[in-house]
């Protein structure tokens, strides 16, 4: 079943969303995700249900077919979505972080060039920041853009890509010069290419629903409208994509953790011992208090950075701050979910160990919870 | 080509279902939903209507919350909607509604009436085939794949040994079952454009029709008696030996199920 959680929506429009996205959790999401996670299938049939609702795009400008939502009803979106699967999910927000770059900084006739297709619902976009070497220290990336005549030639790898291999379009951070701040470059990589190929997907821990891949460019020629923004631009859209994703992957967290909770809350009203019910007892009932407490903290957390979003502001801090307490507040609950479960939790009879393998990778990607501390450090007093 | 689907809402099936001291559903006791099927119905609408251009319709006679089933339809993607409601219509049956249906129809007019084959409550798998008596057009029922070509509607249905094609011309009723397709989730924008778009309500007095030739007391039909249903019975255990093949086999058989 969907959450039962009670939320935050300006309008009846954004309360019916939040309706559908639940009637679409519960009967496309929920019963498939343990099947398809055990076996590593990547659901791109989700995706195209999803896409075909508005449900891919529904932070995108309404202009090119995206739904014009606030970040603080969309993320709260992103949150029931990863509740039920968190593949789902988490692709979801991977996608438009794929598409942020071209919606943000591409020109008008980029836009009608890619942008209205990538927001059709058919599609499915990601983003090549990392390299096998370059993951935390994006910067030492060497994957290079080299001007040709008419266009560029890209060529290099692109690690850990979700989205590896099943995506209709890449966003590729490159290398245009050798040094300097302005070194580094967007650009809009269609899959269909020549020379754009994948190997074959990672072998993860959990969220193996989700393909994960090397992406390679074997001297991909670009048309000269390919390059997204100013050149020397790349580092700073990068990092603010990765602005509204660390908003999204704390919504992801909060959602895997609601479901533990509910999972666990659920549990502990049945399960007899000692002959009283499990949640009696003063440990399991302070366990879960704590758990709720904390879900709702980063909820709010989350929802702070929206909001700022939402106003135009600032969030490099913000969203640092919702990316780091939120994932490893998911760790914890998770973990505590499995716990209140006993042997059962320890089971595939229930879904809180892969809650708990899944919610592991939040702690890492898109920046690891080491490096947003130092955001947020960095923010506080300054380079 | 205009389309009109009919929808009814029923009491969501999946929760409990209660009757009333007179034998009549209690539509209070349980979550109201559209009839599953009729989604089925409004898919069927808006492929032919992707497919050939046209206007799609849903209609429903019911209680002022009719005009949830129907509106559901237009989040899905009908263009507009109508609502047969008036206190007289309390205790229909079968027959009475087909004849609001059908009047409704003509006054509304169609090249094409699309209806599930059957509602989750009353389960009579009648009212279509009633409708299209009324109306006097040819019926269609059970279709599995609905085509247009000009004037003329084909369908195909599965039948205990195979597949019948019918072909019928235009105007017509068809129904559909479960098999037909898997009906869309609504978008987010057929959400909100949903709540622009009308739903027209109308009366038996505005479409002519006799009050009393309609509810409890225009209704051929009424409900005798009402029994819970037996609880399931213990099953048929059959030993682990060989002949327990021909026995399961046998048994099968009896219930033609192989
Ligand atoms: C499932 C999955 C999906 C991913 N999807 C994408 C994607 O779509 N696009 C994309 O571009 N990338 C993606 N990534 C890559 C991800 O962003 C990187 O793995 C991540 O940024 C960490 O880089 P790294 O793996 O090279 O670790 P490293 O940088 O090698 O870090 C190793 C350890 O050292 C620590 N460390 C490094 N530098 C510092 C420092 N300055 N201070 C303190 N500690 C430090 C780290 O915190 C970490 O604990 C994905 C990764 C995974 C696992």
């Amino acid at each position: 079943m969907a959450t039962n959680v009670e939320r935050e929506l300006p309008d009846s429009d954004a309360a019916d969303l939040l309706a559908l996205v639940r009637e679409i959790c519960d009967s496309e999401l929920i019963g498939q995700a343990a099947e398809y996670e055990r076996t590593g299938t990547f659901p791109r049939d989700v995706f195209h249900t999803l896409g075909r609702s508005g449900l891919l795009t529904l932070a995108h400008p309404e202009e090119y077919g995206g739904g014009g939502l606030p970040q603080a009803v969309y993320l709260q979106v992103i949150e029931e979505l990863s509740a039920a699967w968190l593949t789902v999910g988490m692709g979801t927000s991977v996608h438009s972080l794929g598409t942020h770059a071209l919606a943000k900084y591409g020109d008008a006739a980029q836009k009608e060039k890619w942008l209205r297709d990538s927001l059709s619902g058919e599609r499915l976009n990601a983003y090549c920041l990392s390299e096998a070497h370059a993951g935390s220290d994006a910067k030492a990336l060497i994957t290079r853009a080299t001007r040709d005549d008419d266009g560029w030639v890209l060529a290099g790898s692109k690690a850990w890509i979700t989205h590896g291999g099943v995506a209709d379009n890449y966003t590729v951070i490159a290398r245009t010069s050798s040094e300097g701040d302005g070194a580094i470059s967007a650009f809009w990589v269609p899959a269909s290419l020549p020379g754009v190929g994948a190997n074959p997907p990672e072998h993860k821990m959990g969220l193996k629903g989700s393909h994960t891949a090397t992406v390679n460019f074997d001297n991909v020629r670009l048309p000269a409208d390919a390059l997204l923004g100013e050149l020397g631009q790349g580092m700073k859209i990068a990092l603010d994509a990765l602005n509204y994703g660390r908003l999204a992957i704390a919504a992801c967290a909060v959602g895997v953790a609601q479901a533990a909770l509910e999972v666990a809350t659920a549990y502990s009203r049945e399960r007899m011992a000692f002959g009283q019910r499990i949640g009696d007892f003063q440990g399991v009932h302070f366990m879960l208090a704590d758990m709720a407490t904390r879900i709702a903290a980063a909820r709010q957390l989350y929802l702070v950075g929206a909001r700022r979003l939402d106003a135009g502001k600032n969030v490099v801090a913000e969203a640092a701050m919702a990316k780091l307490f939120a994932t490893d507040m998911a760790m914890d609950v998770t973990t505590d979910a499995v716990q209140v479960l006993g042997g059962a939790g320890y089971t595939e009879d229930f879904p809180v160990e892969r809650y708990m393998r899944e919610v592991k990778v939040l702690q890492i990607l898109e920046g690891t919870n080491q490096i947003q501390r130092s955001v947020i450090g960095r923010a506080l007093v300054g380079r | 080509m205009k389309i009109v689907v009919c929808v009814k809402q029923v009491p969501d099936s999946w929760s409990e279902r209660q009757l009333r001291a007179d034998h009549r559903l209690d539509r209070d006791a349980a979550e109201r939903v559209i009839n599953d099927l009729d989604t089925y119905a409004v898919e069927a609408a808006l492929q032919i209507v992707e497919q050939h251009g046209g206007e799609t319709l849903a209609l429903s006679m019911g209680p002022a919350s009719a005009e949830e089933a129907v509106r559901k339809a237009l989040q899905m993607g009908v263009d507009a909607g109508a609502v047969v409601t008036d206190d007289a219509l309390a205790g229909s049956d079968a027959v009475a509604t087909a004849r609001v249906l059908a009047a409704a129809i003509a006054s509304l007019g169609a090249d094409l009436v699309v209806m599930g084959v059957e509602s989750t409550d009353a389960k009579m798998s009648v009212v279509p085939a009633m409708v299209a008596e009324v109306l006097g057009w040819p019926m269609l029922t059970q279709a599995q794949a609905l085509s247009i070509d000009g004037a003329t509607a084909t369908i195909e249905r599965q039948t205990a040994t195979g597949h019948d094609v019918v072909q019928a011309d235009l105007p017509a009723v068809v129904s559909v079952v479960e098999k037909f397709n898997e009906p869309r989730y609504p978008s987010f924008k057929g959400i909100t454009a949903a709540k622009k778009k009308t739903v027209d309500v109308l009366t038996l007095a505005g479409l002519g029709v006799d009050p009393t030739t309609v509810g409890t007391a225009g209704s051929p039909t009424s409900v005798a008696a009402a029994q819970p249903a037996p609880t399931r019975g213990a099953g048929v255990i059959v030993d682990e030996d060989p002949a327990a093949i021909s026995a399961l086999v046998d048994f099968l058989a009896e219930r033609r199920l192989v």
